[in-house]
């Protein structure tokens, strides 16, 4: 018996009016995982291609596995390495998975739970969408931040963030970043501040965990780590933003796959450029003087534009649009960081905000593309 | 009788101003952080509702139509007033908590609605049930939402602790989410959506 076999005759009592047709769509979510489902578009004009929304899914995820290890590397080096006391990769690494591996347990049971109690009450298929959002969510939080904490901001961004609006592909706003805002307005002293990016760094004294971005923000000139350790990564901050090179490699395969839109990308990175630039002539203040190109390796900057403003669901989808949406991202990214020192960290807030006008971006490149097609037509009318 | 009736009960679920009608968010979102504040205001709401939807309907047949709006906001007006005096003079420290939200009760859309669509044309025993509905209406939604606002927000009840400290000792945190507006806009939100999801009625021909 091969698997397919073994598949349905476990599917059978779940067949349409036999006794458990109401969890088929649980089912069925297995079944995909294992095979590519038969069914195909049914309406309208569709595009033939062997990417379906599962591998589209999986790139992101390998994608992701870099920023990961290194994050979980990362988490158990910032620990160790304030116990003044040797250790091995090794240790560092099982610290780590110690710290994250149950973090991203919980985001996926609490999720998929949600998801799939909605596939079977509005008996519709349980989509992939969740894979990517429940490995993000964990990535982005601090590595202290309480597991119920973590499962109540999923449980948030699934119901209200997604489910709300209609379920996979249907969201106004990245999922992983809802949750990471509901956390961070609703359990402000375990989501900033310095005692949260190290490991337990509460339970050790004289410990000082600030991030890059929370230390310029609080005045301070003396940064303890050089553009090196900015760029590789070995800094405080969430779980595994902080290594820009992981994220690059990560970038990269996005970019070589076609999954993740490098106008986006390129987009952010040169508003950022610019608006760090500008304020560096200024210099009104320490994060207008820390250099326009250390501001693009630090804090969540890197992570969030090349994984959460890349989403194709909630950026904006018009060529033209792109680059707008991914300029904004970058010009309020800094704006924030520069001009709020209750925000330290501006990504987050910066690619919420553009994601609400991402509609209208693709509006008005649209409008824009009609009115420029009109009026040659009327001009050849009058020649 | 029971049409009557209906006027006190419609607005309480069928037609409910905030959920249904979706008038008077502002106050919704304002004033629900704690519980005794959106009891006061429901209260103020209510009588508010229920004496100026009597005088215009007494006044129906001498308003001349059109300055009809002016005499309404007078009549609103002049109510609110007395509300505000009366919370001054015997509950001056909800008074203060509550500060200008009494005075806006004027501008509450759910007022002026029910004095043009209803008392405008129907006599005062029924223009009172009216009024009198609409604003329970208003007030259990008002009340919910700062209950779970209160509840959740700081982990009160009408000023009181309710959640135990144990449960503070085991790690649990207040959500300091939800003492900011956009929660209650989404708990509003949620009240809508088990609302309609358990009547059918609601439901728009889509």
């Amino acid at each position: 018996m091969n698997i397919r076999q073994i598949l349905d005759t476990i599917k059978k009592p779940f067949k349409k009016g036999e006794k458990f047709e109401k969890f088929a769509p649980a089912v069925n979510a297995f079944d995909t995982f294992l095979f590519v489902p038969n069914h195909t578009t049914k309406h309208g004009a569709h595009i033939r291609d062997a990417v379906d929304l599962k591998r589209t899914m999986i790139t992101v995820i390998i994608a992701l596995l870099p920023a990961l290890i290194y994050g979980i590397y990362n988490t158990g080096f910032q620990y160790l390495s304030q116990l003044d006391s040797d250790f091995t990769t090794m240790e560092a690494i099982i610290h780590g998975s110690y710290k994250i591996v149950p973090m991203i347990a919980v985001s996926y049971i609490v999720g998929l739970t949600i998801e799939f109690a909605f596939a079977i009450f509005r008996g519709h298929e349980v989509n992939e969408g969740y894979l990517v959002t429940g490995l993000l969510i964990p990535m982005i939080m601090p590595v202290d931040i309480p597991l119920w904490m973590v499962g109540l901001s999923v449980a948030f961004a699934v119901l209200i963030g997604k489910e709300a609006f209609g379920g996979t592909g249907m969201n106004i706003l990245n999922p992983a970043l809802t949750a990471r805002a509901f956390a961070f307005f609703a359990y402000p002293t375990y989501m900033s501040g310095n005692k949260v990016w190290v490991s337990e760094a509460s339970n050790v004294d004289g410990v000082s965990g600030e991030t890059i971005l929370g230390m310029l923000a609080a005045g301070e000139t003396n940064i303890p780590f050089d553009v090196s350790q900015m760029f590789y990564g070995a800094i405080p901050g969430s779980i595994a933003e902080t290594s820009t090179l992981m994220v690059l490699i990560g970038a990269a395969l996005l970019i070589y796959t076609g999954v993740g839109s490098w106008r986006i990308m390129l987009g952010s990175v040169i508003g950022a450029a610019v608006t760090g630039l500008l304020f560096n002539l200024w210099g009104a203040n320490e994060l207008m003087s820390f250099n326009w190109f250390n501001h693009l390796i630090v804090g969540g900057f890197a992570f969030g534009i090349v994984f959460m403003a890349t989403d194709p669901v909630s950026a904006a989808q018009t060529t033209k649009g792109k680059w707008i949406y991914g300029i904004l991202v970058g010009l309020f990214c800094i704006l924030i960081r520069v001009f709020n020192p209750a925000y330290p960290e501006g990504v987050m807030l910066a690619i919420l905000l553009m994601n609400v006008f991402a509609p209208t971006i693709d509006h008005y490149v649209i409008e824009a593309n009609i009115k420029k097609r009109l009026s040659r037509k009327t001009n050849l009318n009058v020649a | 009788m029971s049409k009557n009736k209906v006027l006190l009960t419609d607005p309480l679920d069928d037609n409910n101003p905030i959920t249904v009608q979706v008038l008077g968010i502002c106050s919704a979102l304002a004033i629900t952080v704690q519980l005794k504040a959106a009891i006061v205001m429901s209260l103020s709401v209510v009588a508010v509702m229920a004496a100026s939807n009597v005088i215009v309907s007494i006044l129906r047949n001498l308003i001349p139509n059109r300055i009809r709006i002016i005499v309404q906001l007078v009549v609103v007006a002049s109510m609110v007033v007395l509300v505000d005096e009366v919370l001054r003079a015997y509950a001056y420290d909800v008074s203060k908590e509550l500060s200008i939200f009494i005075g806006l009760i004027i501008t509450n859309c759910i007022v002026m609605g029910r004095l043009e669509a209803f008392a405008l044309g129907n006599g005062v025993w029924r223009s009172f049930l009216d009024g009198v509905g609409n604003a329970f209406g208003y007030g259990a939604i008002l009340i919910l939402v700062a209950f779970f606002r209160e509840l959740f927000g700081s982990g009160n009840l009408l000023g009181i602790q309710v959640i135990p400290d144990a449960l503070y000792e085991m790690g649990y945190v207040n959500n300091g989410l939800m003492l900011l507006s956009p929660m209650a806009l989404i708990t509003v939100g949620l009240i809508i959506w088990v609302q309609r999801s358990r009547n059918r009625k609601l439901i728009e021909k889509g």
